[in-house]
């Protein structure tokens, strides 16, 4: 009895938290004449009502995991880091150039070329951070979301500057990616193997997370540094390595969107998933096996954008909305969660 | 190209950068100053970027459907207001972090304002006056970088207020007591939530008017990418700021500056890296950041019960 109330004990508040962001958002439409029931109902239908709405959000929850891991794995090591979507668009900068080295080759090791670049573009953003953080005291939620800036203004330099496709005229792009290049859909299924990916990476994390030394020893620098200094443990390799990690998951997802959805890195891969990553990690409270099924949820909101809009008019900021409103209600009713949790 | 010529190039091209730093520095000064009000009572918030984006929107819409752009800033303050109550309210619950409730309103303030700022996006809403202080000058470059918008003194004359006001006055003394020590404030019978809610709230009556700023001066329109991260920069200029309203009015110029850096280069015609050149605040947040910031020293002037200075 006791373990199943220690297993739904975080369920309690998370469902209470939903269920308020939904009548929030329901009053919101409501008060503005916008039909609020049938929104909340479109909503779901738009998210899980049909295969299409279910292509449709896990082809958008497959980024939400790596970016989430972003936020998620940092916060293991204590640092709250936001700027995922700068180590995104780096990631995909890092992947997109690696095609144009690689004419004739077999797509497989062109892939884990560039995934490779990708993740380690994206690693080394986010663990600069963690170095400013660890060498010079700099505050890296701060930092990490300067860096995102920073990120940004480099791949719309590079891509409407040295890197950009001549034949891309209103919409600036790098060099496409060879047909053969593609990653293309899983079997049976329109979802791109970016859910792969995004699922087993999380998985393995998971596993690094809870059952590895590396993972127990990152868990003890975030719970007292000071402690796990006077353990002897390496503070700042354990920060810089979970930072380096978080930030490659981010990356990974900037090369998947590059050679699984736009075929080239443009301004439209930048579509926001580093910021909803960031509500993803929250609501599973930095669990990567939580992420996944928080994925799904939150790209189900993200999804059902454009049926809101065809059916009841509804501007697409509609599902920001309501993702903001699900965070901050989330956050509200932590504090009826009996158990302690770590405050990050 | 002659001596002559670069010389010409260089002033004209350091006057457009004065004129943009006055015009780019203003929401940076209105956001400073509210969050260092908030720092002082020891809490921090985040969510200034929402606000700003919130109250950028909702001033722009008022000045719209009244005609008075001064409704419009109020409007705007008042937002920030509710958002701050918001943010004030749910940091006094037990358990919840205040970075973390910063962020989430940082990402609800902005799909607010998206929403609700659709159908402004088009129409053209009536903007603030400008003051001419180059009116005595014969050169149309000088009246133009003098040409300042009547909020930049309002929040100047507010920077020497707050300057005098957590000094002198009884409730500046409070609520420094506050975040330097919940404690011993709250044994002299302080209010401690109540003063830091309030605290917070004022904040972001600032930061709202800031916003209104810039959609009702410069950029003077309303869209989706009008503020990327003045709010959020703005909170690493207090802490360069050492928590000192002065100093905030003086690094908000610099940071104007360094906004203005990218337009101006424009409007002289070089328009290479013009991305690059954008990026330049945030390259020198984080360099003000990496200067200001001494690992394994408490940084002087902070108040004591900031979390954000802590390690």
């Amino acid at each position: 009895m006791n373990a199943v109330r220690s297993l739904a004990a975080p369920f309690l508040p998370f469902s209470a938290a939903v269920l308020a962001a939904a009548l929030l958002f329901a009053l919101f439409l409501a008060a503005q004449g916008f039909p609020a029931l049938e929104a909340l109902e479109l909503v779901v239908e738009g998210a899980y009502g049909s295969s299409f709405a279910w292509q449709n959000t896990l082809s958008r929850a497959a980024p939400l995991m790596l970016t989430a891991l972003c936020v998620a794995l940092p916060a293991r090591a204590g640092l709250v880091i936001i700027g995922g979507e700068g180590a995104l668009a780096v990631g995909a900068l890092a992947a997109a150039v690696v095609p144009a080295a690689c004419a004739g080759w077999p797509a497989l090791p062109v892939h884990l070329l560039m995934a490779a670049a990708g993740f380690i573009a994206g690693g080394a953003w986010i663990a600069l951070s963690a170095w400013l953080r660890h060498a010079r005291g700099i505050n890296e939620t701060i930092s990490s979301l300067l860096l995102a800036y920073i990120g940004i203004a480099l791949f719309n330099f590079l891509v409407e500057g040295v890197l950009r496709d001549p034949a891309s005229l209103n919409k600036p792009s790098t060099t496409p990616l060879a047909e053969s290049f593609l990653i293309g859909a899983m079997p049976g299924m329109e979802v791109h193997w970016g859910l792969f990916w995004g699922v087993l990476i999380c998985l393995v994390m998971g596993f690094v997370v809870r059952q590895t030394v590396f993972g127990f020893a990152v868990g003890v620098v975030g719970g007292n540094p000071r402690a796990a200094m006077m353990a002897g443990l390496p503070v700042g390799g354990l920060i810089l390595a979970a930072c380096f990690l978080g930030g490659g998951a981010a990356g990974l997802a900037g090369m998947l969107e590059v050679a699984a959805v736009h075929g080239s890195a443009n301004a439209a891969l930048l579509a926001g998933y580093g910021y909803a990553g960031i509500l993803v990690s929250f609501a599973a409270r930095h669990n990567p096996l939580g992420i996944i099924a928080c994925a799904i949820l939150v790209g189900g909101i993200g999804a059902s954008g454009s049926l809101l809009q065809r059916r009841i008019d509804l501007p697409d900021a509609a599902t920001l909305v309501l993702q903001g409103g699900l965070f901050v209600a989330l956050l509200a009713f932590e504090t009826l969660n009996r158990k302690g949790v770590r405050r990050v | 190209m002659s001596d002559g010529g670069d010389s010409l190039a260089f002033g004209s091209l350091a006057l457009a950068l004065l004129g943009g730093a006055l015009r780019v520095s203003t929401p940076f000064l209105f956001v400073s100053l509210g969050e260092c009000i908030t720092e002082k009572s020891g809490r921090i918030n985040l969510g200034l970027e929402g606000i700003l984006v919130l109250g950028a929107m909702s001033g722009y819409g008022v000045s719209l459907a009244s005609g008075s752009p001064w409704l419009g800033v109020l409007a705007a303050g008042l937002c920030g207001l509710v958002m701050g109550l918001l943010h004030g309210g749910l940091c006094s619950l037990a358990k919840v972090n205040d970075i973390a409730v910063g962020i989430s309103l940082m990402l609800f303030g902005t799909g607010l304002a998206f929403f609700l700022g659709k159908p402004l996006i088009q129409p053209q809403a009536p903007m603030l006056p400008s003051l001419e202080l180059g009116a005595w000058s014969d050169s149309a470059q000088l009246q133009s970088a003098l040409r300042i918008n009547v909020l930049l003194p309002l929040g100047l004359l507010l920077a020497l207020l707050l300057h005098w006001g957590f000094r002198a006055s009884r409730w500046g003394l409070a609520l420094r007591l506050v975040g330097d020590n919940a404690a011993a404030a709250r044994a002299l019978g302080y209010p401690v939530v109540a003063i830091r809610i309030g605290a917070t709230a004022a904040g972001g009556f600032l930061a709202g008017v800031g916003g209104a700023f810039l959609s009702l001066y410069y950029p003077g329109s309303w869209n989706e990418g009008l503020s990327s991260g003045q709010g959020l920069m703005a909170v690493a200029l207090v802490i360069f700021a050492r928590w000192n309203p002065l100093r905030c009015a003086l690094a908000a110029l610099l940071f104007g500056a360094a906004g203005a850096l990218g337009p101006a280069l424009q409007s002289q015609g070089i328009t290479a890296g013009y991305y690059l050149f954008n990026a330049a605040p945030y390259v020198l947040t984080l360099a003000l950041m990496a200067a200001s910031w001494m690992p394994g020293r408490s940084l002087a002037g902070a108040p004591g019960e900031l979390s954000l200075t802590q390690r």
